[in-house]
């Protein structure tokens, strides 16, 4: 969900854009990180782990627990809450 | 090979002062990065900030954020990179980059000096089902909400009173979510005072030697479990309390993000009142290794006032032991460390204090190797 | 409860920081809920008439010098902990006034009605807004009055969303 009004803060944004997660698209902006679009579309699943497929999500925000880790554009492990969006990437669980 | 006088590793208030401060000495400095913005934690900081008027008090930290990168971008002698990650420093000097999408272009540079300041990374607590889909770090919560107004859930519980979970579960309240609840494993409360009373003002209700026990759910949170706790830590049995939140943030602690000066085969020490281990270091925050100097949280856990200051220390050390001096190098190291002694001269700051007694390296000590 | 166990003054706290019947009674004047040493000056640095005494170390407990504040309140919106008020016990026959930090959404109107709290955020009143500052900092002083028997007590409002039509 994204803030609609903030007593401090005012978010401004540069260009929406369209990308795909598992195939359906969805809408975020070109200066977020992709874990974020994600979040704000109530996405909370970003991959399963490997062995127990135990969900995983969005834990850190500075790249550093793997608990992000998508693939996108078809390279695995990538990590999305510290790689920016951009238009039309294709953005799976792995 | 890409040579500079200076690289500094982390964008945060330590690095973003450093970067300025070696810049004024006429230092060449490449500052990296790697979150999409300059800035670290100084960017979602929305609160106003303690200190002293010198150290913008009353100034939200955001501002300061946007006040350090403004000088940066006007600074003909700092270059800038983000969304880039040093993956190693190496014996021959040599630093390596990752940058570009998702890390696919590798730069190799050899500076003269490397003042890291990465800062830390939030700790984690266990509890039945930690690793579900809405537990969080408070401040990976905080970055959502502050920096991309996004808000991770509705209903929060948050685990830990130090400055961090109180701070949080007020912006959180700020950004319309209901905070259910603060618990806190030890008996009283780890932060300001004043962060606490405002938070109760809202209602908001503080318990400690109360712990988080566990939380369920499938795929997302669907309640969780707390529990009070004796003075070694056991559940107390009929304790427990249930509520109804989609959200769990854990502000339980940081830990200094050192891995650079491990490799680096900076003399590293165990110090538990600076949160973990710390490379030891002098009084111009100068490590084991001649080139390599430190500020910030990895050089022990504190405050956001502390690491500017000591990124300002270090800047200007770096740069002067490089024979870029300013004619007033001698004034600026002992105001710098003047103001740090002040803002740690209270209680609340005793055990940093200790802590950093043990990190610093006596003079005439077993250091300096130079390489 | 303590204070470091619960965030909450107790009435022992507050004692230290309420003046006498005597100065409450002079007119509006500033009373600054912080008991803790921590390095903070800015209330010091905003307070155009001294009142708030300049601090030795920036450590020390903020002193106020009740001869020479005026109620002005801009001390109010420079504090980092929102820990200051300003209070009116003879507002007028029934009411005080009071005047707190306020940072949430929706921020209240001049005539609102909004709930009292106290400092464990329990609604104890109903109380009127009579005027908002809003100020550069974006931390707002709402102006509400309050019975005089809760000009103690209450502390921060709760504002409902104004539902149009």
């Amino acid at each position: 969900m994204r803030i609609q009004k903030h007593p401090i803060l005012e978010f401004k944004h540069e260009k929406k854009i369209t990308f795909t997660f598992q195939g359906n698209e969805l809408e975020g902006y070109n200066d977020e990180p992709i874990a974020a679009a994600l979040v704000a579309a109530d996405i909370k699943v970003l991959s399963y782990s490997r062995k127990l497929k135990r969900p995983r999500g969005f834990f850190c925000a500075i790249g550093k627990c793997s608990s992000c880790l998508m693939t996108v554009n078809g390279i695995p492990n990538v990590r999305t809450c510290v790689t920016r969006l951009e238009e039309g990437m294709v953005v799976e669980r792995q | 090979m890409k040579e500079v006088d200076i690289v500094i590793v982390g964008g945060g208030p330590a690095g973003l002062a450093a970067a300025l401060t070696a810049a004024s000495c006429n230092a060449s400095v490449l500052l990296v990065d790697d979150g999409l913005k300059l800035g670290g934690q100084l960017i979602k900081q929305t609160h106003k900030f303690f200190g002293s008027s010198q150290q913008f008090a009353g100034i939200r930290g955001i501002e300061i954020a946007r006040n350090f990168i403004h000088e940066i971008k006007k600074s003909s002698n700092i270059e800038v990179l983000t969304q880039a990650t040093v993956t190693g420093y190496y014996e021959d000097g040599v630093l390596t980059i990752l940058e570009g999408f998702n890390g696919n272009r590798l730069i190799k540079v050899k500076p003269k000096r490397m003042i890291v300041a990465t800062g830390a990374s939030e700790n984690m607590l266990p509890f039945i089902n930690n690793d579900l889909p809405g537990v969080y770090g408070a401040g990976a919560v905080q970055t959502l909400m502050n920096v991309y107004g996004v808000v991770p859930g509705r209903q929060v519980l948050m685990v830990g009173a130090g400055n961090i979970g109180l701070i949080v579960a007020y912006q959180l309240m700020q950004a319309g979510i209901q905070v259910k609840a603060i618990v806190e494993a030890m008996p009283s409360i780890g932060g300001y005072w004043v962060h606490a009373s405002k938070i109760r003002r809202l209602g908001v209700p503080i318990y400690t030697s109360c712990t988080l026990k566990e939380v369920k759910g499938n795929e997302e949170i669907e309640g969780v479990t707390i529990c009070h706790i004796d003075k070694d830590f056991n559940f107390i049995p009929q304790t427990e309390k249930e509520f109804n939140v989609d959200t769990v943030c854990l502000a339980v602690g940081l830990s200094p993000l050192t891995e650079l000066l491990w490799q680096a085969d900076c003399q590293m020490v165990y110090i538990p009142e600076l949160c973990g281990y710390v490379p030891q270091r002098d009084e111009n925050m100068k490590t084991s290794n001649d080139r390599i100097y430190i500020a910030g949280d990895v050089a022990g856990i504190e405050e956001a006032s502390s690491a500017m200051i000591e990124g300002q220390v270090a800047g200007l050390n770096a740069a002067a032991s490089l024979d870029l001096y300013k004619k007033e190098y001698s004034q600026m190291n002992q105001q710098f460390k003047r103001q740090l002694a002040q803002l740690r001269n209270n209680a609340i700051c005793e055990a940093i204090t200790r802590g950093i007694q043990k990190a610093t390296i006596k003079k005439g000590g077993p250091h300096v190797y130079s390489r | 409860m303590s204070i470091p166990a619960s965030g909450v003054p107790t009435k022992d706290d507050l004692k230290k920081v309420i003046p006498s019947s005597k100065v409450l009674g002079k007119g509006p004047v500033v009373i600054v809920e912080c008991f803790q040493n921590i390095p903070c000056d800015p209330c010091a640095a905003s307070c155009p008439s001294g009142a708030i005494q300049p601090f030795g170390d920036i450590n020390d407990l903020p002193l106020v010098d009740y001869a020479k504040c005026t109620g002005c309140g801009l001390c109010i919106a420079s504090c980092p902990g929102l820990a200051i008020f300003v209070v009116d016990v003879n507002y007028s026959n029934t009411e005080a006034l009071i005047k707190l930090p306020y940072e949430l959404l929706p921020i209240p109107q001049k005539g609102q009605l909004v709930s009292g709290l106290d400092r464990a955020g329990q609604k104890v009143a109903d109380v009127k807004v009579i005027k908002v500052l809003k100020t550069k900092n974006k931390t707002n002083v709402v102006s509400i009055l309050v019975p005089k028997d809760l000009a103690m007590v209450i502390r921060n409002i709760r504002v409902e969303e104004i539902v149009n039509g």
